[in-house]
Parts: C-alpha cells; structure tokens; sequence
C-alpha cells in the first residue's frame, strides 16, 4: 500500500471515531438525563446594590435550605459565600430526586460533592441548576472546587444520604 | 549513533544583533521557568500533604506560589519561548531577515510586561491565579503588566507578516515555505485568539482595578477569558508542532511525508477557535446548545492532532527503517534515542498522547461532570503543556541553544537522562492527580491545610507529590546543562535551523494551491467566532450583573 492510501485511511477512521463519541454523547445526554447546568435566570444586580441584600428579596434564595416539592422530590437552595455555604448542611431521605439551586453572593465559587454527578459553578448574578438522584445512604463531602481566596480550602459542607 | 545534521546549501544566516534578541526572548523564558518551578514542587508536595511553601523566602501563601507557577510557566515562558523561536523559524523559512526594531520592541515589552507583572505577585497584591477570575481583584499593575505581554505577540506578528510581505514581493507567485508557513499561521491564529483576553484585561478588568469602574459582570469576564483560554492552548503547542513536523523528520534521520497535510493541520487551528465554551460546561447562564457545539467543535480541534500523530509517526518511521528497523514496531527503537533533542521530544509525543485522550474526555460534554475542577483537569494538563509543550522547549533547546552560543551542548548523555527522569515523573505525578480527581479531589486547593480530606486521595496525592519531585529533578538537570553549555561548552562553528524537506512538496496548480491565502481562513474563523459567540455577548452587553470587587484575595 502506498502512504497516500494509510493516510487515507487513518484520517477517515479518525473522523469516524470523533463522530461516534459525539453521538454517544448526544445519546447520554438526551436518552439517559444526564444534563449539564444550563441558561436558568439571572440576578439582576446594579453597582449601587449590594448582591447580598438583593438575593435576601430574590426567590428562591430568600430561603435557602431544603424544600420537598412533590413525593420524593427536593429542591435544595444553595448560596455560596466567602468561605462557606449556607446551608452548609443537607440532609435528604435516601432515593430522592434532588433539584440543586445554587447561586454566590460575592465571588465565583464551586459546588462539588465528591463521589456524584453534582459539579457546578456558583457564578455572582446567575442561577446554577442540576439534578441528581441519591440512592446511596451515607455521607457525602460538598466542597468549594474554585479559588475564592485565601480560605478557600476551608470552604465545605455535608451532604446526608439517610 | 544518530544521523547528522546536513546545512542547508543556502545558509541563510540572521544578522547578529537579532539572533541576539531571539536569544533573550528564549533564556527570559526559561529564567522564568526556572522560578515557576520553584513553586511547582511546592504544588506537587501539598497534595501529598506536605506544606512547604512557609519555608520560602517573600511568598507565603499556597495560592500566591500557585498564581506564580501558572502565570510564569503557563503565560510568560510559553509566550517568550513562541516569541523567540518562531520569530527566527519565520525568518528562516523565508530565508530572510525580521524587521529589526520590531524585534527588539517585541523583545521589551515581553520583559517589561513580565516584570510589571512579576512584582505585585510576589508582593502577594495579585492572588488570583492565572485565570484570575473577577471578582476576585488584583492590582493594576498586574493586569497592566499581562497587556504589555500580549501586545509583545502582536507586535512579533506584525514582524513576520510585514517580512512575508516583502518576501512575497520578490516571489510572487511562489507557495511560502513550509515552515514560514508553520510560523506565520501560528501567530495568525494566536491574533485573532487573543481578541478575548484583551478586551477582557484592558476594557474591563484594567479600569476596574484603578477604580475607574465600581463591577464586573463575573459570567462576561469569565466568558471572554475563555474565548482565548482555550485556543491559548495552541498557541503553546503550535511552535512545538513547528518543531515536530519541521525538524524532527530531519532531526531523526527521516522525511515528513506531505507538505499539504502539515498545512492543513495548522490552518484547521485558525479556523476552529472559538470552543472555549468547553472549559464552562457547568457553568451557569450559558445554554447547553451552545455547550454542545462547543462539544462538536473540540472534536473537530481534535481531528488535527490526529493528523499530527500520523504524520510525524510516519517521518519517525522512515528515520527508524532507514537505521535498520525492521517489522512493525523495531523501527521505534532504531531512532537516535542517543540524541537529546530527538529523545526528549519523542518522549513529549508519547505523552501527548495521552495528554491528547484525557484532554478529549474532559470535552466530552455531560461526562465533564466527572472531572470540572477536579485534580484530573492539571493531571490532564500537565501531560500537554506541562509536558508534550515544555519538554519539547527542552528538547528544542538542546540544538537551539548551541546554535545561539556556537557551543556545543554541555552534556548530550545527561539531556538523555534528564528527558527520561521528566518523562517518568510526569506519568506517576498526572496518574495521581487524574485518580485523586475522579476521586473528587477538588484542583488548586491548599489540600495539605484544608478542613476537610478523603481517605481515597491518599494514594494519588502521595503519587502526585513523588511524581511532581521528580519532575522537578528533571526541570533542575535541564537547567544544569543550559547553563554549563552557555559557561563550558566546547565553541563550534553555526550550523543551521535544522529543518526538514517534504516527500510530497506543496501543489503550485489547483485547489491546493491556493491554501496559502491566508486572508480566506481569517475571514472563516472570525465569522465561526461571531456565530459562537455573537449571541451570547449581544446578551450580555451592556451588563445587567454588575459585581463588586474583592480586593487583595
């Protein structure tokens, strides 16, 4: 075989197997609900407003905690700070669905809980959604995964599976 | 025993005074690294739990030493080592000499940058990392100082493309030669790349910080960081792509295959840069359509690195056969592994690719889940800049910095031994880091001095911390022979940008032969960009979210 042909064929198999990848992705995503955070609302938030005072007043984040909102179903309102959660501490029945509301009140933090699918950004002004399902009990580590400052390493929480 | 470099019959030679100026752009670059590793081992040792940092003199904080290791290995040696060496590949290929207060002007604003930049760091007046995500604030000088450095790229492609300009002057109608080809389309790319960092540092970022203005919108900032955070990442790969399809072929003992190939592989780079939505797949305030085809648009950017991975394979096969190597894979180990600047940066091929694989797992949409912001992502990283990147700047060095001092290289033996010990070092510290972040070991956190800690991140971070040390034994060796070879090395006469020749030379009829009209793929890339990223900034402009800032993190 000449090297023109190998070429050839490498480059065609090549996008051949990008292809697949994507469209198993697209297949993951769509067929198994495994969604990412996407555009769910902003806070509006003007220069003479303090973002702290204005999410007191803006639902859902004028009470944050957990909120059963239908058999089985939670929603669990989450705002970051510097350098904690509040609530820092959450606790769910084991086999809930849990909607996740998260949202920052000064810098860009994360929102990770270690050994799930739960990773997203707590961006100032935006709104970060995601749904996971817990059906393993135990206790799970929430923890801050983006540079906030100097405690950053400090920040976390707890995640109840009971 | 390895295959010597032929000169080129034409033996074009750059004036002095601007191979001297190329010189400084290379050794301010690895001066820098030389410090940014200082605190690389620092990093690498933390996740083993070991916290070193309040034994080193000025810097005290784990994340000031961590804003250090990234903006002065990850921005000011990339930047300073392109500068430098694509500068002379372009000068070179067209067999002509740069522009020379444009050199020199190129060559300042990079110190002059760097140095502005340097000091608010170690006066830990900028913890913010080099992604330094707003609100989070440092001071101006520090943003002021990252501009300068930009506008030293500009500035070095406005150099080449002036002396293209006039090379074409005296040939028209000829296809420009590969490797100025290699080097002018970096730059180009990198150009229209940059757009976002710049508008992001000197339109917003810059008067904010002298109070000029009281918020930031931190999802815009973030945003337009992004734009040029992604395809940075060729930019710091592209002048070694330089080095992999232009000279290591010849370096080698071998031919690079196709002349065509090579350019489309890097015209594609140009064209698909706007995916820089990948690195925000959970963030919020972004549609997950827009993640997508930020999705579909990575894996297109993957499609050239295959094309590299075939055809630089190819010219190290023709290397090995023509030693002798027989059967399917004995040609591999025929090649002049005895030669440091061959070795080190085969050695950096192999570990791209698996630089290559986690880098596509980390694009690959929801399972990003898995991995957004955890250790994985720098064990990820440090396989491609950290290494298919700086280990090749190595292996480069080996032939450029004899070729820049008449010297011969110190020590070829000990370049050998340093590229295995850095080769080595990286697959047990990135093996660590990635187990640790599947594991949810969160990225850039004082590990060793957090509240919190998980029994199964102890393996991975002892990994991470013998890996990393071992890196640094590797880094420091590098060091050791650069220096003796400046101090001690034997003087030799110049020899040549030892750049390869092509089995199939460029098309002068037909489609192909218009590729070189670089004009058409800047026209494609802008439009790309405007459709990826128009929507989204026509949503955000003027903001609605206005953020205070942060000060002194």
């Amino acid at each position: 075989m000449e090297p023109e042909s190998y070429e050839k064929g490498f480059l065609a198999a090549s996008a051949v197997m990008l292809a697949i990848f994507l469209a198993a992705l697209a297949y993951s995503a769509a067929a198994m609900g495994i969604a990412l955070p996407g555009q769910t609302g902003a806070i509006y938030c003007n220069v003479n407003q303090r973002l702290r005072k204005v999410l007191r007043s803006t639902p859902p984040f004028d009470s944050p905690g957990v909120h059963q909102t239908a058999p089985g179903k939670y929603d669990v309102v989450v705002i970051g700070q510097t350098w904690s959660y509040t609530p820092d501490r959450i606790e769910i029945p084991a086999g809930s669905e849990v909607t996740f509301r998260g949202t920052s009140s000064d810098v860009i933090h994360g929102f990770l809980i270690a050994g799930t699918n739960v990773n997203m950004m707590l961006v100032p002004g935006e709104i970060s959604t995601l749904t996971y399902r817990f059906d393993k009990p135990g206790e799970y580590l929430l923890l801050c995964h983006e540079y906030c400052g100097r405690l950053h390493h400090t920040m976390s929480g707890k995640v109840i599976v009971k | 025993m390895s295959t010597p470099i032929v000169t080129d019959p034409s033996g074009f030679e750059l004036p002095a005074k601007q191979l001297a100026a190329i010189k400084w752009n290379i050794y301010f670059g690895f001066a820098v690294l030389a410090i940014g590793v200082l605190f690389g081992i620092e990093q690498a040792l933390n996740y083993a739990g070991i916290d070193i940092i309040r034994d080193y003199p000025l810097v005290h904080s784990y994340y000031q030493g961590l804003t250090l290791h990234g903006v002065l290995n990850a921005l000011v040696l990339t930047t300073a080592f392109a500068n430098g060496f694509v500068s002379l590949t372009t000068a070179r290929g067209l067999a002509r000499k740069l522009n020379g207060p444009m050199l020199q002007a190129s060559l300042w604003l990079l110190i002059g940058g760097s140095v502005m930049a340097l000091i608010p760091m170690l006066a830990g007046r900028a913890n913010v990392l080099y992604t330094f995500y707003a609100p989070l604030q440092a001071h101006w000088a520090f943003y002021l100082g990252l501009a300068l450095v930009v506008v030293s790229t500009w500035v070095t492609s406005a150099n080449q493309l002036v002396t293209l300009r006039a090379w074409r002057r005296e040939h028209p109608g000829q296809r420009i030669p590969l490797l100025a080809f290699m080097s002018i389309t970096t730059y180009i790319m990198w150009d229209i790349a940059s757009a976002g960092l710049a508008i992001e540092v000197v339109g917003i970022l810059l008067p904010w910080s002298l109070g000029l203005t009281a918020g930031v919108d931190p999802l815009l900032t973030r945003s337009l960081f992004w734009f040029t955070g992604h395809p940075i990442v060729y930019y710091w790969l592209l002048p070694v792509y330089i080095s992999w399809y232009g000279m290591i072929p010849r370096q080698a003992g071998g031919v690079l295959f196709s002349d065509t190939l090579t350019r489309v592989a890097f015209i594609l780079f140009i064209l698909l840069i706007p995916v820089g939505f990948h690195h925000q797949y959970v963030d919020p305030g972004i549609s997950t359509g827009l993640k997508y085809g930020a999705a579909i648009l990575t894996f297109g950017i993957f499609f050239p690195s295959l094309m590299t991975a075939f055809a630089v394979m190819y010219a190290l096969e023709i290397a090995g056969r023509r030693a002798g190597g027989n059967g399917l894979v004995g040609w591999f180990f025929k090649i002049p592994w005895d030669d440091p600047s061959v070795c080190a940066q085969v050695l950096a091929m192999l570990v791209f690719m698996l630089g290559g694989i986690s880098g596509l797992m980390n694009a690959s949409y929801d399972m990003n889940l898995e991995v957004h912001n955890t250790a994985f992502i720098p064990g990820h990283f440090h396989l491609t800049v950290g290494t298919a990147v700086a280990l090749s700047y190595m292996g480069i060095a080996y032939w450029l910095v004899p070729y820049l001092e008449n010297r011969s290289l110190y020590s070829r033996r000990l370049g050998v031994v340093q590229a295995f010990t850095y080769f080595a070092g990286v697959l047990i510290f990135s093996r660590g880091m990635m187990a640790g972040g599947l594991a949810g070991m969160p990225r850039r956190t004082a590990i060793a001095e957090a509240s919190y800690y998980l029994p199964e991140w102890r393996i991975p971070g002892i990994m991470t911390g013998v890996g990393g040390s071992i890196m640094f034994v590797g880094a420091m060796l590098f060091f050791f022979n650069l220096v003796m070879t400046i101090a001690a090395g034997s003087p030799i006469e110049r020899g040549d940008v030892p750049f390869t020749s092509t089995v199939q030379t460029p098309a002068t009829v037909g489609f192909l032969s218009q590729m070189d009209s670089l004009r058409y793929w800047v026209v494609a890339s802008v439009a790309l960009c405007i459709v990826m990223y128009g929507p989204f900034l026509i949503a955000h402009l003027p903001p609605e979210v206005s953020i205070l800032p942060l000060q002194n993190p």
